[in-house]
């Protein structure tokens, strides 16, 4: 890139400093933006490593005049000892309060007891010191006292992901605002219904720069589906109807409601709304029969069909129906990152994930069908690579409930808007079931040829762990996987079997995700194990709720796969750029002798010999949650890989010889047919 | 895959929309075009018939696809009532303009005369210029402004384009 093409803002900082060198130097934008630094007499930058800035971090590793400091956490924890954390006590009997006069806290608390929800994520701070007033005597919410507010965003979606219920966050202004956006973001992302209710200075204080204001309606506009600043008390109890109904219908995603302090003061009468309609929204939830029709004629005639599924068949539990479908077409079926679980992959017609690492035979199979039906899914640049080369010989047929999703990357040839569920119904009574025997014949000589695999050389491997994690499970767990190989590792290799029990940060990638949403899960879900699944950097991202969990005495099982690295950037260094681990190893506290401070039990492994024996003794423990700590290979890379942008025909699978590695337990499901 | 570089060969739109007359609805539509990177021509927005509804007309460009697109997400906003492409249908357009032209005694005249070919308005006069309204196409009020530039303006103000379907279309 020429020094000279880059955009009028670069250029002009650039033109102070490199007035001279400009016409010769051709460098990259990376470059560029590092020297720009330098020439403002930047000497040290805090940071954090990513895909899409590897490349600055690649400049950083020669340049010697801004020194890098790579911080291990960019979150500041403000967490206080002072606040005593206490899951609320309910003392006082609930009744109906409907008709009554009172103030705003006691409308906010009222109104959530009448949705029904029993869960609240949170932190107090000045602003809603009125509404945990509320909460002090109020008995029908349970209250989660989190250690930062972007532990609590995160909580309620892991919460809303294991229970299909909405996840309701209740922080201050300012800086509690400001804390929750990732998880608002995250949740927007990968469409998680959350409520989000925000604390906001009196409302003749708004604008002026108040202490602890901040404008989270501007903020937050861009990354919630809707959201609200409630200037009258009289409109309180309607707005949270509607903040509810919006997050909960259609595409679900994240709503919020910002709340003055002078609101929550003031006194109105309190009538909850039994229902409510919108004249600007009507999520379309019935499929066009007409398209419906089409879809079923294309199937029916239909060589090599396949199923592409994504996490919309999990959020509108149409599980059981897309089982259905690809039973009477005898299609195999592929899923998505979110998807897992919604198709058992104990069945031989199941493909695994798709995609960037998805399987060899998955990706085959998406280049190869000549009718692609996808069912939730968005196409996703992480998915499609290439999108002009994108499933290029099928017909596709698109289902879902956001009509700006069909068609946004991918055109469709039969797009259907609708509730998946429904739409799933309706077709399976029209389509006729397919010989694809030649089809399956065809994947399955691709499966045996490629199967998932990794090297056993005795020493320690995530994908051994999550492997036989899912061996002793059976599948029976939830589980929580971070961001980056270990996320990838555990979508490759456990074996999925039910749906809302995969829960991870797809489309946002949100590192240090998977602690805060694993201890959501926990006070959603009882019947299963739960999970956690972090790398060592992802881990120490979000370290603080390891306090909460401990408190709550949550049986939850951390897993922390240790390499040592950022391992997914480090594997983008190692393979395009030159193996220059710049910013990419970190360290790590003693993570047994942690989670003893914390008063948690704490283990770790590092051969696999040990790996069978302490999964097993870390499901039967009862006693509280147990972290595990698994010191593995530091150099380890997730394959098959797509390149970023690029095609199934550049598809790196992985370098271990076949012969040499035993089946995985895909393969070997495989050959027990 | 929407890029959103301004090109020629994309057509010109004319999407009219009613929408919530709520707090912030405006920055949530400009904002979707700024964070998707559509291009905006002009933008108006003004009260209707009913209190609670303000009626945008928004003029923008791109191809089909990015033109669903856009439809699609400005009918995504919770607060948008109905969304409506007018462009390939039979519509009714105006703009307004307020040109302030320099003048001298002997000028004067004759940019009066070019105000009535047109069939504007003069709506202010003093001794070095003359203000004139005009309304219209974009077509005209471009035409007009061209006319009166070799006479120097010396200040003008522009307004987006308002536009309303045209309900009569039957045989006459």
């Amino acid at each position: 890139m020429r020094f000279r093409k880059e955009t009028a803002g670069m250029r002009k900082v650039l033109r102070k400093s490199y007035n001279q060198q400009r016409q010769q130097l051709e460098i990259t934008g990376y470059e560029i933006f590092v020297r720009c630094l330098a020439a403002e007499g930047v000497n040290v930058i805090f940071g954090y490593p990513g895909a899409s800035i590897v490349g600055i971090h690649d400049v950083l590793y020669d340049i010697k005049t801004a020194k890098v400091k790579g911080m291990e956490t960019e979150e500041d924890g403000m967490t206080s000892n002072k606040r005593r954390n206490n899951v609320m006590t309910p003392t006082k009997a609930y009744d109906n309060h409907q008709g009554k006069t009172m103030t705003g806290a006691e409308i906010f608390v009222r109104s959530l007891v009448e949705e029904g929800v029993d869960t609240l994520f949170g932190y107090p701070g000045g602003v809603v010191i009125g509404i945990y007033d509320v909460l002090h005597d109020l008995t029908h919410i349970k209250h989660i006292l989190t250690r930062h507010e972007q532990g609590a965003t995160h909580a309620a979606e892991g919460y809303s992901k294991a229970t299909g219920r909405p996840g309701v966050v209740l922080v201050t202004s300012g800086p509690g605002a400001t804390n929750a956006v990732t998880g608002i973001a995250d949740a927007y992302m990968d469409s998680i219904p959350l409520v989000v209710f925000t604390g906001q200075v009196v409302t003749n204080l708004i604008g002026n720069d108040a202490f602890q204001e901040v404008d989270i309606v501007g903020i937050t506009r861009p990354i919630t589906k809707h959201n609200y600043l409630v200037k009258d008390i009289n409109e309180l109890a309607n707005t949270i109807k509607a903040a509810f109904y919006i997050a909960t219908t259609g595409r679900p995603g994240p709503v919020l409601v910002d709340l003055p302090k002078d609101v929550l003061a003031a006194k109105a009468v309190f009538e909850y709304p039994k229902t409510i309609s919108l004249r600007s929204y009507n999520p379309v939830v019935e499929g066009n029969s007409k398209q419906i029709k089409k879809a079923a004629e294309l199937l029916n005639e239909a060589k090599r069909p396949l199923l592409y599924v994504g996490g919309g068949v999990i959020s509108s539990n149409a599980s059981a129906e897309v089982r259905a479908l690809a039973d009477k077409l005898h299609a195999p079926v592929t899923t998505t990152l979110h998807g897992l679980g919604a198709y058992p992959e104990q069945s031989k017609l199941a493909l695994g994930m798709l995609g960037m690492h998805g399987t060899w035979y998955s990706n085959m199979a998406v280049d190869q069908c000549d009718v692609l039906v996808a069912i939730g899914a968005r196409f996703d640049d992480r998915v499609t690579g290439k999108v002009e080369a994108f499933a290029k010989n099928a017909k596709k047929i698109h289902i879902d409930i956001d009509p700006s999703a069909i068609g946004k990357n991918v055109p469709a040839d039969v797009p259907i808007v609708g509730d998946v569920k429904r739409v799933v119904k309706q077709l399976l009574e029209l389509v006729k079931p397919l010989d694809t025997k030649e089809w399956l014949k065809t994947i399955d000589g691709w499966k045996a040829e490629h199967p998932l695999r990794y090297k056993q050389d005795g020493s320690l491997r995530a994908q051994h762990v999550i492997h036989k994690l899912g061996e002793i499970t059976d599948g029976d767990a939830i589980v929580v996987s971070d961001v980056g190989q270990s996320q990838m590792w555990t979508a490759q290799f456990f074996k999925w079997k039910h749906p809302r029990t995969q829960i991870t940060s797809g489309g946002l990638g949100t590192m240090g995700f998977s602690l805060p949403a694993a201890m959501g899960a926990a006070f959603g879900r009882k019947d299963l194990p739960i999970i956690c699944i972090s790398g060592d950097g992802g881990f120490q991202m979000n370290i603080q709720e390891m306090a909460t969990i401990k408190h709550n005495k949550l049986p939850l099982k951390i897993f922390i796969m240790n390499n040592g690295f950022l391992g997914m950037v480090r594997q983008w260094q190692e393979l395009f750029w030159k193996k220059r681990y710049s910013n990419t190893r970190i360290t790590s506290p003693d993570f047994v002798k942690l989670a003893e401070s914390y008063g948690i039990r704490g283990m770790r492994v590092t051969s696999p010999a040990e790996v069978e024996s302490t999964i097993k003794i870390a499901l039967k423990y009862n006693e509280g949650p147990i972290l595990v700590e698994f010191v593995v290979a530091p150099e380890e890379n997730v394959y098959p890989m797509i390149p970023a942008g690029q095609t199934v025909n550049e598809i790196m699978d992985s370098p271990e010889p076949l012969e040499q590695n035993h089946a995985t337990h895909k393969t070997m499901i495989h050959a027990k047919g | 895959m929407a890029s959103s570089t301004i090109n020629e060969h994309m057509k010109q739109h004319t999407i009219s929309m009613t929408v919530e007359n709520h707090f912030g609805t405006l920055n949530r539509i400009a904002g979707l075009f700024a964070a998707k990177g559509y291009n905006i021509d002009s933008l108006t927005v003004g009260p209707t018939e009913d209190d609670a509804v303000s009626r945008m007309t928004i003029v923008t460009r791109g191809d089909d696809q990015i033109i669903e697109q856009i439809l699609k997400q400005l009918h995504k906003l919770i607060d948008t009532i109905k969304v409506v492409d007018l462009t390939d249908d039979t519509f009714v357009d105006r703009e307004l303009a307020l040109v302030k032209v320099q003048c001298t005694p002997i000028t004067r005249m004759e940019i009066m005369q070019i105000s009535e070919i047109f069939r504007t308005k003069v709506v202010d006069v003093s001794p070095k210029t003359l203000t004139i309204e005009a309304t219209g196409s974009q077509l005209k009020v471009d035409a007009i402004i061209n006319m009166l530039k070799p006479f120097g303006i010396k200040e003008l103000a522009r307004t987006g384009r308002i536009a309303i379907k045209r309900e009569f279309q039957g045989e006459v």
